[in-house]
């Protein structure tokens, strides 16, 4: 990693610059990760007395817990189904306010500001619009003979979880598929209208290849945002009910941990969840120095 | 566009209008049920045209709040979320610039490591390590304070980067012209890195606050105390009741989401250079 050429020489400065940020790092980051790290080798009896080394015991069990491995599966369900909504309603729309030459800035107005929504609020709203028994959609789905209920069904419950979170990250997502359209050059598109292709052929010939490096892009951190970031949508919302039917992994850790106090398992489960972070990273930076040359 | 086909551009329009109303509408809901009564909303639908009682029930939320649902009036909440976002903001930005500064402009020993070290942060989002992180404020007696709302989140290895990549784009000759003339390091920070960095210091500070002011999880299991909470966790604390009183929820709702929407709809050029900036 270069500096510049020229550089101030410093014995003591350049660290007091870093120690705010360090301090904080050692204090808040990297101590509690280790703490998890050691706790998930550990074992409490119930009463919190004795504690026992277990080595990788907490761990195995894990993976034969069948409340873990149904965590696991729910939360694919839940990212791969908010990714594609959000992403495919995004790219609809970016690529719609694309063609648009003197509403286009409007449109964008009306569209990005659902990102500044809290999750735990995006949660509150759909639970409220979804409300069985008061909610405006129930209403208008019992019509078409629907009954749908968020606090018996586990399938009604996910598709919530799913609107909420997706709903709230699709003006991020438009806003990167607006700045990817508005980089692919104009004369490709010309070129291809003037032999006859169709604003869809051009889209799907053209446009979408050419998106691709943002759309590997967004599907990773649309991944991370559903596997992390929407903690408060489900702990506002379904409190992973009903019968764990919304119970995502980040929920569970902190149900397990806090709620159910079960420590060493908890810490187990954090110390997964981190090694998944690392890799997702990894992938996002990965793209990031490949995404120039597509 | 390249070609004019009318048939073509309605259809755009409409997908437009749909998409937008699609995204509205759960907040116009919101903003219609605030101001009915509880028992207007209780009986069969959920209108769909405003009602009579807004400003009571806002009155009520901003002056009393709910207390036997532990909330607290909203106004206390409302500024307890922005003391607990500016502090968040100014402390990223703060100890984010003066990281990259000492990596950039100074060459030392374990700068590497150091780089690292930031770089984890990235990766150790707050959810994952909940618990240990937060025996750690208990055992510093930081729990029920704004330095225990603040401080834990404001390490920032994004706005380190950022500033890093941004500081590597400024011309060697600044520096060099900078030293000819015998400016230290503190002072070419003040009078040169700073000036230059304005522009990007705004657009982070639209994205931080925004983090800053929808932080959720953490408020929730470090305050006990009322004169604490922040808004979007009352909200939750609300909800969680047996019968929650609708109206009630949907003013705060309105109030809690507010600030950072004005917010995104006056810089949103900002906004979004600080949005497409920090991610790439």
């Amino acid at each position: 990693m270069q500096t510049k050429r020229m550089t101030y020489p410093g014995r003591f400065l350049p660290y007091a610059l870093l120690a705010p940020q360090v301090i904080v790092t050692l204090i808040f980051f990297i101590w509690p990760a280790g703490q998890a790290l050691y706790q998930s080798l550990l074992r409490e009896d119930a009463f919190g007395l004795k504690t026992t080394f277990v080595g990788l015991e907490n761990f195995a069990r894990l993976f034969r817990d069948g409340a873990y491995l149904n965590s696991l599966s729910v939360t694919v369900v839940f990212a791969l189904g908010t990714t594609l909504l959000s992403m495919a309603a995004a790219l609809l729309l970016a690529s719609t306010v694309n063609r648009m030459l003197r509403s286009r800035s409007t449109y964008t107005t009306l569209l990005v500001w659902p990102y500044a929504i809290a999750p735990a609020i995006a949660g509150v709203l759909w639970w409220f619009i979804f409300n069985p028994s008061i909610g405006i959609v129930p209403y208008m789905l019992d019509m078409v003979g629907y009954q749908w209920n968020h606090r018996t069904s586990g399938a009604d419950a996910m598709l919530l979880v799913i609107f909420a979170a997706a709903w709230k990250q699709i003006s991020y997502n438009f806003l990167f598929f607006l700045a990817g359209l508005q980089s692919i050059p104009q004369s490709l598109i010309e070129a291809a209208a003037i032999d006859g292709a169709s604003p869809i052929k051009r889209f799907w010939t053209i446009i979408f290849p050419l998106l691709t490096p943002t759309t590997f892009f967004l599907m990773v951190v649309n991944v991370v945002y559903a596997m992390f970031d929407t903690f408060a949508i489900i702990h506002a919302t379904t409190e992973g009910g009903p019968a764990q039917a919304t119970n995502i992994l980040v929920y569970k850790v902190y149900a397990d941990g806090f709620v159910g106090l079960n420590l060493g398992s908890s810490a187990a489960q954090s110390v997964i969840l981190m090694v998944i972070v690392v890799a997702l990273t990894m992938i996002q930076f990965r793209f990031i120095e490949r995404r120039v040359n597509y | 566009m390249v070609e004019n086909r009318p048939w073509a551009n309605l259809i755009a329009h409409l997908v437009l209008i749909a998409g937008v109303a699609l995204v509205v509408f759960p907040v116009y809901v919101a903003i219609i049920a605030s101001t009915h009564s509880l028992s207007g909303l209780l009986q069969g639908t959920l209108p769909l045209l405003p009602g009579d009682q807004g400003i009571e029930n806002y009155k009520l939320m901003w002056q009393s709040g709910v207390s036997n649902a532990g909330a607290p009036p909203a106004g206390l909440m409302l500024w307890n979320s922005f003391v607990m976002a500016m502090a968040i903001t100014v402390g990223k930005l703060f100890i984010s610039l003066l990281s990259a500064f000492a990596i950039v402009y100074f060459r030392f020993r374990f700068r590497m490591f150091f780089f690292w070290l930031i770089f984890v942060t990235l990766m150790l989002p707050v959810e994952v390590r909940i618990i240990p992180t937060f025996q750690v404020v208990a055992d510093l007696n930081m729990l029920n304070s704004f330095a225990g709302l603040s401080i834990p989140l404001i390490a920032s290895a994004t706005a380190t980067f950022l500033f890093r990549q941004f500081f590597m784009t400024i011309p060697e000759e600044m520096l060099e012209a900078a030293r000819v003339d015998g400016a230290g390091p503190l002072k070419f920070f003040k009078d040169i890195l700073m000036p230059l960095s304005v522009t990007n210091i705004a657009a982070l500070f639209v994205i931080m606050f925004i983090y800053g002011w929808n932080q959720y999880l953490w408020p929730l299991i470090i305050t006990t105390d009322p004169d604490y909470y922040t808004i979007v966790m009352g909200i939750q604390r609300m909800t969680s009741e047996e019968n929650p009183q609708w109206h009630l929820v949907m003013a705060a709702l309105v109030m809690a989401a507010l600030p950072p929407v004005l917010v995104i709809l006056f810089m949103q050029r900002l906004f979004v250079k600080g949005l497409t900036e920090t991610e790439k």
